[in-house]
């Protein structure tokens, strides 16, 4: 019924062994039966006693579900690997100098690289930092790239998150629960490590220090609390970094500063990662109904007191209508050619564009230019002609909501399933952190479609997770 | 023309609250047509820190009150030498890209009565005459929305203005902001001071009006609720996109207390 265009398989290339997968043919093909359904079941067990699920929005059932996790590891050769982390910390630098820029004097679009309108008049652009420069100049201190593989040396960029990109604590986990489940293999293969993730990133938090900070700099992760979808991960950074998860009850603006409360009386926090939303961040400056912030908190970052991670107004780069113009923004501030691809698309907004997509839904992939979680989008060929033309009026209503993409032939990986083992189509989120260095933890989080010829990996649409492989030289 | 600016604000609550934190927006800038010559905010028992000069040229202070709080008075006295300046903002420093106010606000988000009203405004204007359509768009509000206190609160839209035709000066900011908008001309909110002489029929010494931002010209003030541009009885306090985002106080009290607020202000010249 539907089609599946021809896709990558990154373990078997025209029915042959591709080399990073030779550690795992034997494993998987010599594990019997029962052993599987054990493994499997233990691992669902580890991860339900450490309580990382994810909540799940507007599908109804329960909510801490976990998401599935695939037992059969995803794996990149070294040499993979290093073009890959070329491309994604360029990617990296030149969206935080986007921003900069953005904020600043705005030489790309003087220069007339990026239209002026589609920076100032989006809904991510925050006048309320216009003019303030960031310690280290960085905006987005943490930039999750969302990467799809068509091919042996194909690797196209579907988005950019610039904000709070979650899903870190399950590039740990995974690692963490393959290595106590399969010792073996970490003994037969060499892969590299992934659990300094942490530790780089409570540097690169500290680097980024205000220039009122004296010595060691305090940090806390500011949380909405335990009814978001990602507090598991919240309270997993913090425990792995050693520094307070707060609520926006826990802190308050005093003078100068930003002060938590704790047993021993105020102490003075100047680096805050916050897993707020913009605009719920300060009722003085963003939303006035936000109990989930903290009072005057924008006014001593703007003053310098504090720094906040990602840095309000972080957002404006990582929209669907800006992604367009990520590669003009490598060439623009650094002077290069971009390393990873845009996948071509279509604006909406333009009526040429638009005009376009119309005529091939059937072939496209429709996001909303806001969207995320694989929420509001149309997958053209995995869709009924009634869908589709539901979807068409909803783009003829608001056509600047849109943009469109060919539908992408994602590579599969093998996945465990009812039958053994099949591919499933994968992609792949690494965190690239960005303070002082511009650095990436060789791995990141692969999600793996696992309905059979699904293209949606996302976990709030049944995706589910995958260990990420590096491989030593 | 001096002027002095004599502005108190008192909040009472009803029971001890906790703490008190604001942003405050009391200090006039120095534009062409305003000279601060003295200026003093004060408030008794608070500490006033994380101070800056944003981007788009207005000085802010946070207040913070530790509690128990039951009252806070904010004090504001200084005097101002101004010149009339036609309205056009000169002189001013601010960075802020004048595009950055294309995008309305929840108070300033046109309706399909605003944008007609805009429409039938500058119909017969000359397409790229920006100042000539600012005129007839304020105008425009001027007749549309008749003076009339009481008959709006602070949370009012510029639509919900129209539609009753009836509003205080805010409500004729938002709705010329949003009238420009439609028109794809940056406008902003100021709010401020405004000098009557004792015959003038409006005295409303607490002000707001509408800039708009005009090729060649810059920033231009217009006030619909008086029909006119700002001249030498005007003193400008701060700006944004709308009433909540200019406020020359914006705060939370954090506690479960009613807050009552009293506000009184006057401004007077100072003959020479």
């Amino acid at each position: 019924m539907s089609k599946t265009p021809r896709y990558f398989n990154e373990m078997f290339e025209n029915g042959k062994l591709r080399p990073p997968y030779k550690g795992l043919e034997g494993w998987a093909r010599d594990m019997p039966v029962d052993l599987r359904t054990m493994k499997q079941n233990e691992a669902e067990a580890l991860f339900r006693r450490i309580g990382i699920t994810f909540a799940v929005y507007g599908e109804g059932g329960d909510p801490d579900r976990l998401i599935p996790f695939d037992m059969f590891p995803r794996v990149f050769t070294d040499t993979e690997w290093r073009k890959l982390e070329r491309g994604v910390t360029q990617r990296a630098r030149a969206l935080n100098a986007f921003l900069t820029d953005v904020y600043g004097r705005g030489e790309i679009i003087r220069a007339g690289r990026v239209p002026a309108n589609l920076v100032y008049c989006n809904e991510a652009f925050e006048r309320a930092v216009v003019g303030i420069r960031p310690p280290r100049d960085v905006y987005s201190h943490i930039v999750g790239i969302d990467i799809v593989r068509t091919g042996p040396d194909e690797f196209y960029v579907l988005e950019d998150n610039c904000r709070t990109p979650s899903g870190v604590s399950y590039m740990l986990e995974n690692r963490e629960i393959m290595m106590r489940m399969f010792p073996h293999l970490f003994q037969e293969n060499r892969i590299a490590p992934v659990d300094s993730y942490p530790r780089q990133l409570k540097r690169t938090l500290a680097s980024v220090a205000p220039p009122k900070c004296e010595g060691e700099p305090v940090i806390v992760i500011l949380t909405p609390g335990s009814m978001n979808s990602a507090y598991y991960e919240h309270s997993f950074l913090a425990d792995m970094m050693g520094m307070e998860l707060v609520e926006g009850q826990d802190l308050f603006v005093d003078g100068d500063f930003v002060w938590m409360k704790t047993t021993e009386g105020p102490q003075k926090v100047d680096v805050i990662y916050r897993r707020i939303d913009d605009a719920f961040l300060d009722p003085l400056c963003f939303r006035p109904d936000s109990m989930l912030g903290v009072p005057g908190l924008m006014n001593v970052y703007r003053s310098g007191g504090v720094t906040l991670a990602s840095a309000p107004g972080a957002g404006v780069a990582d929209d669907k209508a800006i992604y367009t113009f990520v590669p003009e923004m490598v060439r623009f501030y650094l002077g290069e050619e971009p390393l990873l691809q845009n996948v071509p698309t279509w604006q909406c907004a333009k009526a040429d564009d638009c005009a376009y997509v119309l005529e091939h839904l059937a072939e496209l992939v429709v996001k909303e230019v806001h969207g995320s979680g694989g929420y509001g989008m149309l997958v053209g060929p995995k869709s009924s002609a009634g869908q589709i033309e539901a979807f068409r009026s909803k783009i003829e209503e608001n056509p600047a909501n849109y943009i469109a993409q060919p539908t992408l032939a994602l590579s599969a990986c093998p996945t465990f399933v009812e039958e053994g083992l099949a591919p499933r189509h994968v992609d792949l989120r690494p965190y690239c952190l960005v303070g002082q260095d511009v650095v990436l933890v060789p791995g990141g989080l692969t999600r793996v479609a696992l309905t059979e010829g699904s293209l949606v990996v996302n976990s709030s649409q049944g995706g589910g997770v995958k260990d990420t492989w590096v491989l030593a030289d | 023309m001096r002027l002095t600016v004599t502005h108190q604000t008192v909040y009472r609550f009803d029971e001890p609250m906790w703490g008190v934190v604001q942003s405050h927006r009391l200090t006039p800038a120095r534009t062409a047509s305003q000279t601060v010559i003295d200026w003093t905010v004060s408030v008794e028992g608070g500490t006033s820190g994380a101070a800056f000069r944003d981007a788009a040229g207005d000085w802010i202070e946070t207040l913070t009150v530790r509690g128990p709080v039951t009252e806070i008075t904010i004090d504001v006295a200084g005097t101002v030498e101004t010149e009339d300046t036609a309205g056009v903002l000169r002189g001013h420093r601010e960075s802020m890209p004048p595009r950055a106010y294309l995008r309305p606000s929840r108070a300033t988000t046109p309706d399909a009565a605003l944008a007609a009203l805009a429409e039938k405004a500058v119909e017969k204007i000359a397409l790229g005459d920006t100042l000539a359509a600012a005129h007839a768009l304020s105008h425009a509000i001027t007749d549309a929305i008749a003076y009339t206190p009481g008959e709006t609160h602070a949370q009012t839209t510029a639509a919900e203005a129209l539609a009753q035709g009836k509003g205080v000066c805010q409500d004729h900011a938002h709705a010329l902001i949003a009238a420009a908008l439609c028109r794809e001309i940056p406008a902003r909110y100021v709010a401020g001071y405004l000098y009557s002489a004792a015959d003038e029929a409006m005295a409303e010494a607490s002000h707001a009006w509408a800039e708009l931002y005009i090729p060649d010209l810059g920033w231009v003030g217009f006030d619909p609720a008086n029909a006119c541009c700002p001249d030498e009885r005007y003193i400008r306090l701060g700006s944004g996109a709308d009433a909540a985002e200019a406020a020359p106080i914006r705060g939370i009290a954090l506690g479960e207390g009613q807050e009552a607020l009293d506000v009184s202000v006057a401004v007077e010249q100072v003959q020479q």
